[in-house]
Formats: structure tokens, sequence, C-alpha cells
């Protein structure tokens, strides 16, 4: 047996094995192709994360047309669809931490620390993987819309695709914080997360109109990423791809990625105790 | 292949209160040891495991695994070690062979080796079957199984595994074991295995040595033989008529070889019984011994049993508390100590609760 060769204290024999080389970009990959394979095994479940905003178009929308269609002036479709697209893309990706609170308490997250796999990366993996619901969820949205008359401007549309996409980084990621976070405490996940989602979706103007509400609500939103990325959603909607609204629109979605992204990687590599 | 050296770990749990989960572990485990960690609930166990995997840095004290300091070089520990912990491996909406192939290229394979090695493993296993089913569909042992299957992907020199079978019944703990065993032999050199486990007979049957935790620190370490021979010795039970229990456990205390008396009374069907309880070095030696003495004091034995020790005799023997009884309630209220010879009356429930077990 080895063990008789061995003397006490000198390197054992599999030290020797060289480390595989690693990388931040394939421990990436890694996470992310394993977060996305439920998702494209079983594509039909992002079906059901588009209840919420199809009663929304179906249900609110035509109120919104009644009551509020002349102060919007034009298109209330136009207006409204770009803020149920935002809303998809917060109400899906602020609840994924659900799923890494899975994995705390199962023993998979575990089973990861205790890999040579980058954490930074389990992070990072985890986070990208919020685009492929977001953009698929919109892009569904989209198209059963357009029998009902929608005609966006298409490089406006997928520009704006492409910025919830970012923005569903940030929020994914900050919804991955907080599940580390209060990993001790997993109910106060849902606590937290209502507690910010509705405020965050009203103070962004997404249902109504912000220039009609109080001046203290306009100074409060003024501070909120989702509403620059409502109002940019609606510019590039418009066909206005050049407007200022759109450039705030970019600055405020990679704003919140880059901060949840910072966030979040700092609460994995504090995950394991 | 291990070597740590007063290891220690604390959780400050508020302002005033820190929890002293382990409390200065020395310990050398050599290349192709199977190290069997025993202990109750809360003996510093699986705090221990957690530092040696890299999960939480010690407090104080070093820690070498597989050649490299746990705190220095947490990667290359991370690279030469396997660990199954408590909870499942597998992620539930994923699917088997996949969690085995990502597992085998976290560790670098290259996609084609790690289907390779995800096939023998499924095969080595018995979870072919199972492997493209999805993973919360599989049954407890069958998880188990993927769970080794997952430690063992790139094939370390040193496996960790945190209570394997808890949870399993007593099938597919044999079953997970021989699987284990099998995937130790199997192996180019032999493989390092530690375990931590509250299952007496786990440790008993499969380690080859066994380490023995309380109170975060390491009170025995040997084969279960050897633990068994020193710290326990065989148990001789002789029942008598209550009347008679008391010159019974006083003529034993003075025969040749015997540690300790114990004396129990229990009202049953038939009215009540006595026994009298009395641990000695050879049990089978003793009891002509004990018999004769009997009868020359005129007492008639009704019954007599002799029971080679268990680990949980050691433990007792070490601590005063019974494994069985698990729960490290109050770390300053020790039981009685038990080296000496004592006898106690037959309503001490610990020795009733340890009766049960051996009986």
């Amino acid at each position: 047996m080895s063990a008789a060769t061995l003397t006490p204290g000198t390197t054992p024999t599999q030290a020797v094995r060289p480390l595989p080389r690693r990388s931040f970009l394939r421990d990436t990959r890694i996470v992310l192709v394993r977060e996305l394979r439920p998702v494209v095994r079983d594509p039909f479940s992002l079906v059901f994360g588009l209840v919420q905003p199809l009663v929304f178009l179906g249900l609110f929308g035509p109120l919104l047309a009644g009551s509020a269609g002349e102060t919007l002036g034009g298109d209330v479709w136009l207006w409204f669809v770009p803020a149920v697209l935002a809303m998809t893309t917060l109400f899906g990706t602020s609840v994924t931490g659900s799923n890494l609170q899975l994995d705390l308490s199962s023993g998979v997250h575990e089973r990861m620390l205790v890999t040579p796999l980058s954490r930074p990366a389990q992070l990072v993996g985890r986070a990208l993987k919020e685009m492929v619901p977001v953009v698929a969820q919109s892009a569904i949205v989209l198209l059963v819309m357009l029998p009902f008359g929608l005609r966006p401007d298409p490089i406006g549309a997928v520009l704006t695709l492409l910025q919830l996409a970012v923005l569903g980084i940030g929020v994914g990621s900050l919804s991955y914080a907080l599940a580390l976070a209060v990993r001790k405490q997993e109910w106060m996940f849902w606590v937290v997360q209502q507690t910010v989602l509705f405020p965050v979706m009203l103070l962004s103007g997404m249902l109504l109109p912000l220039e009609t509400g109080p001046a203290w609500m306009r100074a409060v939103s003024s501070v909120n990423p989702l509403r620059y990325v409502v109002d940019s959603s609606r510019a590039a909607f418009a066909g206005d791809l050049l407007s200022s609204a759109v450039a705030w629109g970019w600055v405020a979605a990679v704003a919140t990625a880059a901060l949840g992204l910072a966030v979040g990687v700092r609460a994995m590599v504090r995950s394991a105790d | 292949m291990i070597r740590t050296q007063a290891l220690i770990k604390d959780f400050v749990v508020s302002r005033t209160s820190t929890v002293h989960a382990v409390r200065g572990i020395s310990l050398d485990v050599e290349p192709g040891e199977l190290v069997a960690v025993l202990g109750p609930n809360g003996a510093g166990k699986t705090t221990t495991l957690r530092m040696l995997t890299t999960l939480i840095p010690p407090t104080s004290g070093t820690a070498q695994v597989a050649g490299y300091d746990v705190v220095a070089h947490p990667d290359r520990v991370r690279a030469a070690i396997g660990y199954v912990g408590q909870g499942g491996a597998g992620g539930a909406s994923q699917l088997v062979r996949d969690e085995l192939v990502t597992q085998g290229e976290i560790y670098g394979l290259d996609r084609r080796t790690a289907r390779g090695r995800a096939g023998e493993l499924l095969d080595a296993l018995d979870l072919t079957e199972q492997a493209d089913r999805k993973i919360e569909s599989l049954s407890g042992g069958q998880k188990r199984r993927l769970d080794v299957a997952v430690g063992l992907v790139h094939e370390p020199s040193l496996l960790f595994l945190d209570e394997p079978s808890t949870g399993l019944d007593p099938h597919n703990r044999a079953n997970l074991w021989d699987h284990i065993l099998r995937m130790r032999t199997m192996a180019a050199e032999p493989m390092t295995i530690v375990l931590t486990t509250h299952y007496l007979d786990e440790a008993d049957t499969f380690a080859e040595r066994v380490i023995v935790v309380d109170h975060g620190q390491i009170i025995a370490d040997d084969t279960a033989d050897a633990l068994k021979a020193e710290l326990a010795g065989d148990l001789v039970t002789l029942r008598v008529a209550p009347e008679h229990a008391a010159t019974l456990a006083a003529v034993a205390e003075r025969a040749p070889g015997t540690r300790s008396v114990d004396l129990r009374t229990r009202d049953e069907a038939g009215g009540a019984a006595s026994t009298v309880v009395i641990r000695a070095a050879d049990g089978p030696g003793a009891t002509p011994g004990l018999l004769r003495a009997a009868d020359a004091v005129g007492i008639e034995v009704t019954r007599v049993d002799v029971a080679r020790p268990t680990l949980d005799d050691v433990f007792l023997g070490l601590t005063g508390r019974s494994l069985r009884e698990t729960a490290v309630v109050d770390p300053t209220g020790d039981g009685p100590a038990s080296d000496s010879r004592t006898t106690t009356n037959g309503t001490a429930n610990e020795g009733t609760t340890k009766k049960e077990v051996l009986a």
C-alpha cells in the first residue's frame, strides 16, 4: 500500500497531478449551461410567467385606453406594451433567487462550493441565464399583441428586448444576492421581494403616467432605474431611437446590471459559512 | 493525506455567546485509510469536515488536506478531494446524466471525457436506467448513489462522506456501502475515505479506524475492536428475583475481572424482575465464576446473557452517556464517571435504554 512508502509529512502522491486549467469564462459557461438545461428542456415553463402580463394587457389595457387614452395621445398599445415587457422582466427575474434557495436548502450549492468552480462565476452564470426567459417571454408578448394592432418600430423593439435582458441580469443578480443574504431565514426572501417590487413598479410610471402624479412621486421616481428603462422602451417602440430617453434607459439598465453583479458576487463569495 | 493541528472553530452566536464547535482537533490520516468519525449530534463532526473541505476557515489551528493547507490553497484542496455532503448533490430539475457531466466539466474534463466518465459512474453505481430521468423522480437510495457518483467524478484520492446513509433503510444502506467499497478498491490507488456517522454499526462494520468525537474534541482513536476491548468490555446480564439483586450485585463487584456493576429492576408481565449487569474484560470467561459465586451465597440466577460490546458501550465508557440518546444537551452536565465501579439503582434511565439495546 502506498502508505508504507510515504513518510509522514511529505506531500502525498496526487499533489503532482497538475491543476486543470481554469478560466472564469469557462466556469461561467458551465454554470450558464447547467442553469439553462431545465428551461430548454421544458420551455413551456416560460408560459406560466406570462399569465400576469397577459392579464394586465387584457384587463388593464382596455381600462387605460378608456380613461387615459386622450392624455397619452395616440396609440395606447405603444405606451402600454413596453411597460408590460418591463413588468414581465421585473416579476420574472426578481423571483429567481428562490431557485437558488432550493439549491441552498438541498446540498447542491454546498457541492458547488467544494469544487474548484469559481465563486463569482457561480453568480454570473446564473445571472446571465436570466436573459433567456426575459427575451423569450417578451418576444411572446410582442407576437401576441401584433394581431391587436401593436405596430412597434422593429429595430426599437429588438433594442428594447436587449435592454430588458441587461436589466434582467441586474435584477436577477439582486434577487440571488437577497436569497444568499437571508439564507438563514428563508421566508424573509418573499417579504423583501414583495416589499420592494410594488413600489418599484408603481414608481416607474408603468401602469399610469407619472406626469399626472404629485411632484414628490416624480421626484422619487427619478432615482428608480426602472422608470428610465420604461421611458426608453416607449421611445424605442415609437421609433425615437436616438432620443435621450433611450440613452438614459441604457445607462439605467447597465448600471443596474453592474450594481447587481457586484452585490451578487460579493454575496456568493461569502456564501459558505 | 490529512494532517491537522489544534484545529479550533468558534461560532459567535451573539455578543455574549460563542459556540465552541471544535476545540482543538489534531489528527493524522494516512493515504488509503478508511476512517469513521463517530459522535453524537452537535459533537463537532460536521464542523470539522466543513473545515477540511474548505467550506469554512478554522478559527485557529492548521489543516493540511491532500498536501495543501486549507486556508492558503483552497483551490488545490478542492481539486483533490471528493465530497458527499449531508444534503443531496443533484438539482431537482436536472437530469441524472447531465449533473454528472457538469461535475466532470467543473473539474476540467472536456465534454467528451466527461460524458464517458458519467457513463462509467452510472454503470458502476447502478444508475444507468435512471440516467435520463429528472433527479426529483429518484428514490432515496438512488439519489444517494448519485451523490456518491457526483463526488467521485474526478477520481479523488480522498473522499469525504458526511453522514452518507442517514435516512436510508438498512437494505439501501448496505447497498450504498457495497458501491462505496467497490469504488474504493477500483481506484488506481486505494482511495482514502473519511466519513462522519452517528450510526454505530456503520462505523463498526466499515471503518478500519474509528475516531470518537465529543464536545468538539477527539476522545478516542483506534480500531473498533481495540476500542471495544480497552474501553468497554463484555456485558454479562444476570436475572434474579428482586430480593436477591443487591446481594448478587455485591458478589459481582468482588469477582475478578469485573469493571462495573449495574442493578436494574423492572416490572414485567410476570411480576417484578431484577437484572444485574456486569461489565467485564472477558464476559464468557467470567460468567462461570459469577454463577458459582451466586450459588455459594444461595442465589438462583434464572437467566444469563453475555453480549459483546458495541461502539455505543465505548462511548458510554468514555463519556457516561449513550450515543443512542444522541444530544449534547448540556456541555457541563456530564453523566456519572464510569471507569470507576458504580452501583446505580434500577431507576437510572440511561442504563435502561442501553439494556434494551443490548438485550
